[in-house]
């Protein structure tokens, strides 16, 4: 099952619609950071809302999108953590350390804004 | 007692010397309850005595004791008389929801019925004594419906606590963790009482859903109200940190007392990544702070009063 990454001015939307294979999320990532350097984008959200399980490969290759497209120059927010799912990673000691989150779509892209703001650079996404 | 005529007993056919069998038993147990029913104000003043002797029920007046002592002996008598437990576990039941809000203790009921197998028992040797072989099967009859009596009472007494237990435990779990929102998007979590795992679980479930039932993007977590923290506590607030910062919000844990913070300190639970401010209200002017509001007051002229 494909993700599908929508651009929406200088961000990238990938919004996860349901349960993701390893070889999927690993497909979404290597797909994030090519669009990262075709559109040159400054800010990405990865939209989490319909995932009902976190596994911690899953978790592992989130923080590794973040950081890759960190070193490509975009900021990664990941966004709509389900309330039970953060408390299941939470017991499980996946904390997302380093990693943006917030409460859902339109969080991320204030949160964005922000980030992109306080660098100076382009304005804003929206 | 003694006094009182054999005859009926001597005149039944005697059923073997070993065991006795079950009609036997009931015979035995009819004549008892005859027994028991005519020396009933002297029996019951004796176990009276008795137990204010012993010292039990030390909670209930003088009167309360022997009116108590009366309706349980009559219950007695009948659960001895139709072998019946329910009646009498229902009457233990009522008794229990009577007497444990005034303290009574569960040694004093198993006291005080134990109390009266003795007397009744007493009683019992005092009449046979003429006649041990008689004595022996009435006593074969006696103790097992006596016994089971006591256990009934005794049991029935401690479910009725336990029920209690639950019931509060129940009402202090409902009543313990309220997630209120204060502002826009800011919500403050006051935890009182001891935290244990069930508790802190339910308190971060809670949160987690009002975080996202609020679009929440602080939260105040005030333990003002938590006694004591140990490294097991420390470990639910920073998971509940956590997860709360999964889901986009950012928790200040405010008042954390000398004590705590000395403990926390001395058992070495790194709390560095966790925001604290030391009262509420300075958590809430933090809060206000990250939200972007600014508290400013009004000018002199323009206080309404």
């Amino acid at each position: 099952m494909q993700v599908p990454i929508l651009k929406q001015g200088d961000y990238l939307i990938a919004s996860i619609q349901a349960a993701l294979t390893d070889a999927d999320l690993l497909e979404l990532r290597d797909e994030l950071a090519a669009r990262v350097g075709r559109y040159r984008s400054r800010g990405i959200i990865v939209d989490v809302t319909a995932l009902d399980v976190m596994d911690s490969f899953a978790v592992r290759t989130l923080r590794s999108i973040a950081q890759m497209l960190k070193l490509r120059g975009a900021e990664t927010v990941i966004v709509g953590i389900p309330p039970d799912v953060a408390f299941a990673m939470v017991q499980l000691g996946l904390t997302l350390p380093g990693v943006a989150t917030a409460l859902d779509l339109e969080e991320g892209l204030v949160y964005l804004d922000e980030q992109t703001k306080a660098k100076g650079g382009r304005h804003g996404g929206r | 007692m003694s006094d009182k005529p054999k005859h009926s007993l001597a005149k039944q056919p005697l059923i073997g010397i070993g065991r006795p069998v079950a009609e036997d038993i009931a015979m035995l147990l009819r004549e008892l309850v005859s027994h028991l029913r005519q020396n009933r104000t002297q029996l019951r003043e004796e176990w009276a005595r008795r137990i204010t002797e012993a010292e039990l029920l030390t909670a209930m007046s003088k009167d309360e004791i022997f009116a108590e002592a009366t309706s349980v002996y009559d219950n007695y008598v009948e659960v001895l008389e139709s072998g019946s437990v329910e009646a009498l576990e229902a009457y233990a039941r009522n008794l229990s929801e009577r007497i444990i809000p005034r303290g009574v203790e569960t040694h004093e009921v198993v006291g005080i019925v134990l109390l009266l197998r003795d007397v009744l028992a007493r009683s019992l040797f005092a009449k046979y004594q003429a006649d041990f072989a008689l004595l022996n099967r009435v006593l074969d009859a006696y103790e097992p419906a006596a016994n089971r009596i006591a256990n009934t009472v005794a049991v029935g007494f401690v479910q009725e606590r336990e029920r209690i237990i639950r019931q509060q435990q129940e009402a202090i779990r409902e009543l313990s963790t309220p997630v209120l929102q204060v502002r826009e998007r800011l919500l403050i979590l006051p935890i009182i009482g001891v935290i244990d795992p069930q508790r802190a679980r339910q308190l971060t479930e809670q949160l987690l859903r009002g975080i996202r039932a609020n679009r929440a993007k602080v939260v105040v977590m005030d333990i003002t109200g938590v006694p004591a923290i140990d490294a097991n506590v420390a470990n639910y607030l920073v998971q509940t940190v956590d997860a709360s910062r999964l889901m986009g919000a950012t928790v200040i844990v405010t008042g954390l007392s000398s004590e705590i913070a000395q403990t926390l300190v001395t058992i070495g639970v790194d709390l560095s990544k966790m925001n604290t401010v030391g009262d509420l209200q300075g958590g809430i002017e933090e809060a206000e702070l990250l939200l972007g509001y600014k508290v400013v007051p009004v000018p002199q002229g323009e206080v309404r009063t």
